[in-house]
């Protein structure tokens, strides 16, 4: 499979602009600095490690939360790393999880080796197979709009084909204390009534 | 004859505010399993993998909630690198382990995770409690729970093989 061309700062600072309560959690490497060059906030949850984890952290999040919002934001490799999650979450189909997965073919960390969707392993099919009834292939800039609104409203899968770039690195706090102690005080902020 | 434990453990999971129970599916498990399947309060999440609940757990924790992790000391293995979620971002982990490798254990692929389990645990920083006798179950869970969710530390709680049984092989 040819490479996408979407800019992947572009394509996050589009499925994060005017967050407002969304809870989101970013996988390691890439999609954790994009999110943080979006602007970095108490209501992302950057992992930094624990690599093929983030959908499952989503999953905790989005059935604990079931009246909030949660955007998964990951890499196609950290993605492949958990491919099992695919289908645990297709079991428990909670209908306020997204998850967006920033497809450049590439393990960006490591230098860019090629990962198995250059090959043709296609995740939206994959989720398609275990069960997610919602998926999608981006590969225009034009669809990001409608995608933002879509990753807001349902349970879907939206695989986005972004160019291997390699931007400047824009690092949000990696201390995982901090991180879960701010993101449990603003929820908790959000979460009050007015 | 009928064993209460698994439902006396399962009572002091509901006494924690357990809500999420994710698991990989055990023999010695079935009974608290099929509990939680029954419970409005909880969610029971059938996992690929064991790491998978590991993760689960970290979430429900972010979103204010309890979750347990029903496994067999087969996976624990599996879940190394993932215990740098709760240990790095301080957070809360209960794991319940059946034990398999060491109490007439009758397949030997077994016996390397099952012997390697406890020390494996304690290496990664995970506050490891055994529960040898029936009497003993529900107390040990209760303080376990205790700790992970009061102290905000991984705990794994080891049934041994003696307590559930050693699976009965037919040749």
């Amino acid at each position: 499979m040819s490479a996408g061309m979407l800019d992947r700062r572009l394509v996050v600072a589009a499925l994060l602009h005017d967050p407002g309560d969304l809870l989101v959690v970013t996988g390691l490497g890439a999609a954790t600095y994009d999110a943080a060059a979006a602007g970095d906030r108490p209501l992302n949850f950057y992992l930094w490690g624990a690599m093929g984890g983030a959908a499952m952290v989503g999953l905790g999040l989005a059935l604990a939360q079931p009246s909030r919002r949660v955007l998964v934001l990951t890499g196609d490799g950290e993605m492949l790393m958990g491919l099992g999650a695919l289908a645990t979450i297709a079991v428990q189909a909670p209908d306020n999880l997204a998850i967006a997965v920033l497809d450049n073919g590439r393990f960006g960390e490591t230098g860019s080796q090629h990962s198995h969707t250059a090959h043709g392993a296609d995740l939206a099919a994959i989720a398609l197979g275990c069960g997610w009834r919602s998926v999608c292939t981006v590969s225009a800039a034009a669809e990001l709009d409608p995608l933002r609104a879509r990753l807001r409203r349902e349970a879907l899968l939206a695989v986005l084909r972004i160019a291997p770039d390699d931007p400047p690195r824009v690092l949000p706090p990696r201390d995982g204390a901090l991180l879960h102690h701010r993101f449990r005080a603003a929820l908790s902020r959000s979460s009050t009534p007015p | 004859m009928t064993q209460h434990w698994p439902d006396d453990v399962f009572e002091a999971l509901r006494r924690a505010e357990i809500r999420q129970v994710g698991y990989v599916p055990d023999a010695g498990h079935a009974r608290l399993i099929e509990r939680a399947h029954a419970d409005a309060e909880m969610r029971a999440v059938v996992l690929t993998t064991e790491e998978e609940g590991i993760a689960l757990a970290a979430g429900a924790w972010l979103g204010g909630t309890r979750a347990v992790l029903l496994m067999q000391s087969s996976g624990v293995g599996n879940c190394i690198n993932m215990l740098s979620l709760p240990l790095n971002c301080r957070m809360p982990l209960l794991a319940l382990v059946t034990m398999r490798g060491e109490w007439g254990e009758f397949n030997p692929w077994q016996v390397p995770m099952g012997s390697a389990t406890p020390a494996v645990l304690e290496r990664m920083g995970v506050q490891v409690r055994r529960v040898e006798r029936a009497e003993e179950a529900a107390e040990t869970v209760a303080a376990a729970a205790a700790l992970a969710f009061d102290s905000t530390v991984p705990v794994a709680v080891l049934l041994s093989q003696r307590l559930i049984g050693a699976k009965l092989w037919v040749r």
